[in-house]
C-alpha cells in the first residue's frame, strides 16, 4: 500500500475541493468495503485519501408522502434494506440489497459507494496481470480471450468486457432513479442509468463524474409498479457472491393487464442494463404465461457473449421469465 | 475407583480441551509470536511469467522507501548450501526451487524478491516498488498441452509403491466380453488450499541457532529442511507450532515464507516475520492437481463387475514430480477379476501441487463412483445394490483380507437415516414443495489405515497430574483432546489432570500430522508411554493396584517415560482401510439450473472412535469440503500464461454457511483387532471422499443429466438441458 495522506473534511465543499484540485492523486473513501481491497491489492494508489465519513454526506432515509425515496449517499446498505418504506414500497430494492455481499459488508458499505464500486473482473483485481485497459490504459484486455465467465455480454468493447457488480444499482435503473451530485461546478442531478459509461476505447473512465464530484443522494421516484416487484439473483453460492445474472422486475397490473413494466438486469454489462425490449413486449399486454414468455425471450437481444460466458443469454431469458412469473403471479 | 472412571474417557464426546483458549483468543498462532525486540517484516515480490529469466531487477526505489531495512533478490541474497533433503511429504522426483539463488523463473507467483522493513505496511509498499523485467522462455501453460506429454510418476515413486500401471487379469478382454459396459471421462479442476490462517513464519537467529515459529503440520520436517537449506546441524534449528488455523495438507511442506524469513533474519540480524497474502497462497503453496480420468466398467446383467479400466492424468510442475495414488481404490474397493489402471503426470510450468485432504482418493474415487452410478443406470439397478453386490472381504489387489470392512453396514446405516427407500428410481421424478427437482445419490468412501513410528513422553508430577508431549500438530482434528483422552485413560487419571503438549521440535518425535494416521501412530505411542510411566511409578512403591495420584504424591518427584512405537507386520498381513457410504440430496431449479444440497448423510467404519464429538466434526467438515469440490471450488488457471486467475476468496468460492444444509455423520460399530493397539483406522480425510460423486449422482437423478466436469455449475446443468 502506497503511503497516502488521509483527509477528513467535515463538509462537502472541502471534500469536493480535494478531488477537484488533483484528480489523479485523490480517492474518496466512505464505507471502505471496496476501497480497502483496492488499496491493499495495490489497484488504487492515491496520494490523498479523502474520507467522507465525518458528516460530509448524510445517511438519512426518507420517504415522501407520494412514496418517493431519498437515500443519503452515506446510508448503509443494511439500514436501507431494513427500512419499512423500502421493504413495503420497493421490495426489489430491499431484495437486491439483501442479496449483496455479506451482512458484515452491508453494515459498513454505503449506498453511494455501492454505485461506485469497481468491477470484480479478476484480471483487473490482480496487479500481477499486465493486460487491463481499465487499470492500466493501453495494456490490452486479458479477459477478452481469457477466463470471462462472469463478464459482460452487453455493452462491452474490444478494450474491456468488465461487468458492473452492484445489485442495488439494477432496480435503481429499472425505476428511473437519479443521483444527486455535488462537484466543482455546483450541483446537478442525473439518472442512475447515465452514471456509468460504456467502456468504448477508454474503459478506465467508468462514470460521468468529473474530478471531485460526489454522489450526495439517491432519489427513487414514486412507483406503483415497484410495490409488486422482485429482484432475482442467480449465483454460484447462496450468499456472499456476485451475480452470474440478475433481474429486477416491477409490474403494475390492472385487471390482468400490464399497465407498466420495468425490467433491468445485472451481471451482464458494464452498467446495469435496462431491458426496454422486454418492457415494450409487456406494456399493455395481458399478464399471461404466453406474454411473459414472449417478453422474456427478448431479454438477450443484442448480446455478444464470449466463449466463457456463452451460457448467459439463455440464462438471462430464463431469469427474466422466472422473475416475471413471480411478480405476475404466474409461477 | 478413579481408574474405572477414567477408563471410560476414550470413546466419550469430550469437548476440545483447547476450545476455550481458541475462542477467547488465547491460542498463539505462528505469526503472532513475539520473538523479542527488533522484529521486522518481509513482503514477497512474485513473478508474473510462467517461465524465463529475470532480465533486470531494480530495487533502488524500494531501498529508498521509508522504513526499509533490506531488499533481497537473487543478486544479493546469501548463497545457501541447499543440501538435498526429501522428507516423506516432499516429491521424491525432481528438486525444490532454491529461493533467490538464481535468475530462473519456473512458475507464476514464484518469489523473486523480499522487501524487509520496520512495519508490514512499509514492507508491502517497498515490495510494490521493486521493478522486475523478464526474458520469457517457452512454457507449457495449458493443461491440455501438458497432458500431451504426460509421463509415469517415475522410479522413486515406484520405490514408494506408486506405479504408473497396475491391475490384474485382462481388463480389455473382459470389457470386450462384458454384456453391459459404460465408459466416461471425468474432469476435476485444480483446488487450492484456503485455510483461514495463511502460511506465516517468524524467524530469529541467536548465536547461530535458528528458531522458527511456523504454521506447519510437521515441525520436525521444517527443521530438517531448514537444516539442509542453511547447512546446519538439525539440533541448531528449533521449530515451534502449537496451533494451526486449518491446513488440510497445506502445512505438509515448508513454503517460501519459512526459508525467506530465516534467510532475511540472518541477513539483517533481526527477527523477521513473513506471512503469505491470500493471493500468494495461490502461487506459493501446493494444491490438489487438476486431473482428467477415464473409467470403463463392464458387468454382467446381474451387476457383477467383470472389468474395471481406470486411467488418470494429473498436473505437476516442471521441476518436481508430484504424483498421488489416484487409482488404487479402483483396484481394491470392489470385487472384480480383471482390472487395469494407468496413471500419468503432466508437467506444466506451475508450482508443484501437494496433498490436499484425501489426496488421490478424493480424485480417483470421484471418477469411479460416478462411473458406478452410470453403470447402475445402464443396468437399471439400484446404485446401492450395485455396490453391495460387488462387496468383498478380500482386497483383490493384494489377495489379503481386509483387517475390517463395514461398507455394507455403512450403506445400511446411512441409507436408513437418509431414507433411500423413498427414492423413485426414475430420474426427474421427484420434486420438492418449491417445485425444484429432487435427486438422491450415493457413493462409497475409502481411505487407507496407515501407521508410522512415533515417540511420546509421559511425565507424571508429584501433584498427581501428568504432562504428555510429542512434536505433533493439531491442525483442527482435535489431537490435543484425543491424546489427552488416551493418556488419561491409560494413566487412570481424571482428564483435567492431564495436559498434552505438541508442536515443538524439542519434544519427542511425532510423525507428520497427516494421512489420517495421527491417532493410530501417536495414539499408540502416547498409550505406551503412559503405560510405561504408570508402571514405573507403581513399581517404585511396589504396588500394582494403587491409586496413581496417591502414588505420585508419595514418590514426591516426577516420574517420566519416553517410548517409541512402530508398526509391525500387521499391514502386510491385512489390508487396512476405513470405508464409508455417503448419500446426498440435491434440489435443482428446473429453469435456472442452480444446484443446492439440502442434506448429506454419511456412515463410516473407522474402527474405534476415540472422541465421537471431534470425529463427527471431522467428517462434517470433510463433507463441506466435498461440497465445495462438487459445486463451487476450482482454481481457474489461464491457459495462456498459467497464472491462477481467481486467486482471492472473492473469486475462489468455498461454501458459505448458507450453502450447507443438514449434515449427518455416524459411525458403525466396528472392532478391528489387527490394525494397531488402539484399533483406530483414521477418519480425518475420508469425510471428503465420495461426497462430490454422491452429489453428481444426485444431480443425475434429479435431472437425468450427467455433469462430468467439476464443479457442477449452472451452465453445465443448463448446457446439458439445452442440448
Amino acid at each position: 500500500m502506497r503511503p497516502f495522506t488521509l483527509e477528513r473534511p467535515h463538509d462537502i465543499a472541502t471534500a469536493v475541493a480535494f478531488g477537484a484540485a488533483d484528480d489523479d492523486q485523490t480517492d474518496y473513501i466512505a464505507g471502505g468495503t471496496d476501497m480497502m481491497q483496492l488499496l491493499t491489492d495495490d489497484i488504487r494508489r492515491p496520494g490523498r485519501l479523502v474520507s467522507l465519513g465525518d458528516g460530509v454526506l448524510d445517511d438519512r432515509i426518507e420517504a415522501a408522502p407520494d412514496g418517493a425515496l431519498r437515500l443519503g449517499a452515506a446510508a448503509r446498505m443494511s439500514d436501507v434494506a431494513d427500512h419499512p418504506a423500502v421493504r413495503e414500497g420497493f421490495p426489489l430494492i430491499a431484495e437486491a440489497l439483501l442479496s449483496s455481499a455479506s451482512a458484515q459488508v452491508r453494515n459498513m458499505a454505503t449506498v453511494g459507494g455501492n454505485l461506485l464500486q469497481r468491477t470484480r473482473c479478476a484480471y483487473f483485481r490482480d496487479p500481477g496481470v499486465h493486460g487491463c485497459n481499465k487499470r492500466a490504459p493501453g495494456t490490452g484486455c486479458a479477459a477478452r480471450d481469457g477466463v470471462n465467465r462472469m463478464l459482460a455480454v452487453l455493452g462491452g468493447s474490444e478494450h474491456c468486457i468488465a461487468t458492473h457488480a452492484s445489485d442495488f444499482a439494477v432496480p435503481l435503473v429499472a425505476l428511473d432513479a437519479v443521483v444527486r451530485l455535488s462537484g466543482p461546478g455546483g450541483e446537478r442531478t442525473i439518472p442512475v442509468e447515465e452514471l456509468h459509461r460504456l467502456p468504448g476505447d477508454s474503459p478506465h473512465v467508468e462514470t460521468v463524474l468529473v474530478p471531485g464530484e460526489l454522489i450526495t443522494a439517491i432519489e427513487v421516484p414514486a412507483s406503483r409498479a415497484a410495490r409488486t416487484s422482485h429482484y432475482l439473483k442467480v449465483r454460484d453460492r447462496e450468499s456472499f457472491e456476485f451475480a452470474l445474472v440478475s433481474a429486477a422486475v416491477a409490474l403494475d397490473t390492472d385487471g390482468g393487464r400490464i399497465r407498466e413494466a420495468r425490467v433491468a438486469m445485472g451481471g451482464v454489462g458494464p452498467k446495469p442494463w435496462r431491458m426496454r425490449g422486454v418492457e415494450r413486449a409487456l406494456a399493455g399486454a395481458a399478464c399471461d404465461p404466453a406474454v411473459l414468455r414472449a417478453a422474456a425471450a427478448r431479454a438477450a437481444d443484442g448480446t455478444a457473449p464470449r466463449p466463457g460466458n456463452a451460457f448467459k443469454p439463455e440464462l438471462m431469458r430464463r431469469t427474466v421469465l422466472r422473475a416475471l412469473r413471480v411478480v405476475g403471479g404466474q409461477p | 475407583m478413579t481408574s474405572t472412571a477414567a477408563a471410560s474417557v476414550v470413546g466419550q464426546p469430550v469437548s476440545r480441551v483447547d476450545g476455550p483458549l481458541k475462542v477467547a483468543g488465547g491460542a498463539t498462532y505462528a505469526a503472532e509470536f513475539d520473538p523479542g525486540p527488533g522484529l521486522c517484516h518481509g513482503a514477497i515480490v512474485t513473478s508474473t511469467v510462467a517461465s524465463g529469466r529475470i532480465a533486470s531487477i531494480d530495487t533502488a526505489a524500494a531501498e529508498a522507501a521509508p522504513g526499509v531495512v533490506a531488499v533481497l533478490t537473487h543478486r544479493n541474497a546469501p548463497v545457501l548450501p541447499y543440501h538435498e533433503h526429501k522428507g516423506l511429504t516432499d516429491p521424491p522426483e525432481g528438486e525444490r526451487i532454491h529461493l533467490l539463488q538464481d535468475d530462473r523463473v519456473r512458475h507464476q507467483g514464484q518469489p523473486v524478491a523480499l522487501a524487509v522493513a520496520e512495519t508490514l505496511e512499509e514492507a508491502v509498499y517497498a515490495a510494490s516498488l521493486v521493478r522486475v523485467s523478464y526474458r520469457p522462455e517457452s512454457a507449457v501453460t495449458a493443461f491440455s498441452d501438458a497432458v500431451a506429454h504426460a509421463v509415469p510418476p517415475g522410479p522413486r515413486y515406484r520405490d514408494r509403491g506408486l506405479e504408473g500401471d497396475g491391475g490384474r487379469g485382462d481388463a480389455d478382454a473382459a470389457l470386450g466380453a462384458a454384456p453391459v459396459r459404460i465408459e466416461a471421462e471425468y474432469v476435476m479442476p485444480r483446488l487450492n488450499h484456503n485455510p483461514i490462517e495463511p502460511h506465516g513464519t517468524v524467524a530469529r537467529w541467536s548465536e547461530g541457532e535458528l528458531t522458527l515459529w511456523d504454521k506447519t503440520q510437521w515441525v520436525d520436517n521444517v527443521r530438517a529442511e531448514m537444516a539442509a537449506v542453511f547447512g546446519l546441524p538439525p539440533d541448531r534449528v528449533r521449530v515451534v507450532s502449537p496451533f494451526v488455523g486449518g491446513a488440510f495438507g497445506s502445512g505438509l511442506r515448508p513454503w517460501a515464507n519459512v526459508t525467506l524469513a530465516a534467510m532475511a533474519s540472518r541477513h539483517v540480524d533481526r527477527p523477521v516475520k513473513v506471512v503469505l497474502t491470500r493471493r500468494q497462497m495461490f502461487g506459493i503453496t501446493g494444491y490438489r492437481p487438476r486431473s482428467t480420468h477415464r473409467v470403463a466398467l463392464g458387468a454382467d446383467r446381474d451387476g457383477q463387475l467383470l472389468a474395471i479400466r481406470h486411467e488418470g492424468v494429473s498436473e505437476t510442475s516442471t521441476y518436481e514430480t508430484y504424483a498421488e495414488e489416484q487409482l488404487g481404490s479402483s483396484e481394491y474397493l470392489y470385487a472384480c477379476r480383471d482390472v487395469a489402471t494407468r496413471y500419468r503426470v503432466a508437467p506444466r510450468n506451475v508450482q508443484t501441487p501437494n496433498d490436499m485432504r484425501g489426496p488421490g482418493k478424493v480424485t480417483g474415487v470421484h471418477a469411479l463412483e460416478c462411473a458406478m452410478d452410470e453403470l447402475a443406470a445402464a443396468l437399471d439397478m439400484d446404485p446401492v445394490e450395485l455396490r453391495l453386490r460387488n462387496d468383498t472381504i478380500v482386497d483383490q489387489s493384494t489377495g489379503v483380507p481386509f483387517s475390517s470392512r463395514s461398507l455394507r453396514e455403512c450403506y445400511q446405516a446411512a441409507g436408513e437415516r437418509f431414507g433411500w427407500s423413498r427414492r423413485n428410481p426414475r430420474p426427474g421424478a421427484m420434486r420438492d414443495e418449491r417445485g425444484r427437482l429432487v435427486g438422491y445419490g450415493c457413493a462409497s468412501a475409502t481411505w487407507p489405515a496407515m501407521r508410522q513410528a512415533a515417540e511420546a513422553r509421559a511425565r507424571l508430577l508429584p501433584d498427581g497430574s501428568a504432562v504428555v508431549s510429542s512434536s505433533s500438530s493439531d491442525m483442527g482434528p482435535g489431537t490435543y483432546t484425543s491424546m489427552t483422552q488416551v493418556a488419561a485413560e491409560t494413566l487412570g487419571l481424571p482428564l483435567e489432570r492431564v495436559r498434552f503438549e505438541l508442536g515443538d521440535t524439542r519434544m519427542p518425535t511425532a510423525p507428520v500430522h497427516g494421512g489420517s494416521w495421527t491417532m493410530a501412530s501417536l495414539g499408540s505411542a502416547v498409550q505406551a508411554a503412559c503405560a510405561e510411566a504408570r508402571r514405573r511409578a507403581l513399581a517404585e512403591i511396589g504396588r500394582a493396584d494403587a491409586d496413581l495420584a496417591a502414588v505420585l504424591r508419595q514418590i514426591g518427584e516426577p516420574v517420566e517415560a519416553t517410548v517409541r512405537t512402530e508398526p509391525g507386520d500387521e499391514l502386510r498381513r491385512y489390508s487396512a482401510h476405513s470405508f464409508g457410504a455417503v448419500f446426498a440430496e440435491v434440489a435443482v431449479d428446473p429453469d435456472l439450473c442452480t444446484v443446492r444440497v439440502p442434506r448429506l448423510v454419511g456412515a463410516y467404519g473407522v474402527g474405534r472412535v476415540v472422541n465421537p464429538k471431534t470425529a463427527r466434526s471431522q467428517i462434517t467438515g470433510g463433507m463441506v469440503m466435498g461440497m465445495g469440490m462438487a459445486l463451487t471450488e476450482r482454481t481457474e488457471v489461464d491457459p495462456r500464461d498459467a497464472r491462477p486467475v481467481n486467486s482471492s476468496l472473492a473469486d475462489y468460492l468455498v461454501p458459505v454457511n448458507a450453502d450447507v444444509g443438514e449434515l449427518d455423520a455416524v459411525f458403525v460399530d466396528e472392532e478391528d483387532p489387527h490394525v494397531n493397539p488402539l484399533g483406530v483406522k483414521g477418519l480425518g480425510e475420508i469425510g471428503t471422499v465420495g461426497v462430490a460423486a454422491a452429489i453428481c449422482n444426485a444431480v443425475y437423478h434429479a435431472t437425468g443429466r450427467r455433469v462430468r466436469e467439476l464443479p457442477v455449475t449452472v451452465e453445465r446443468v443448463l448446457g446439458a438441458a439445452v442440448r
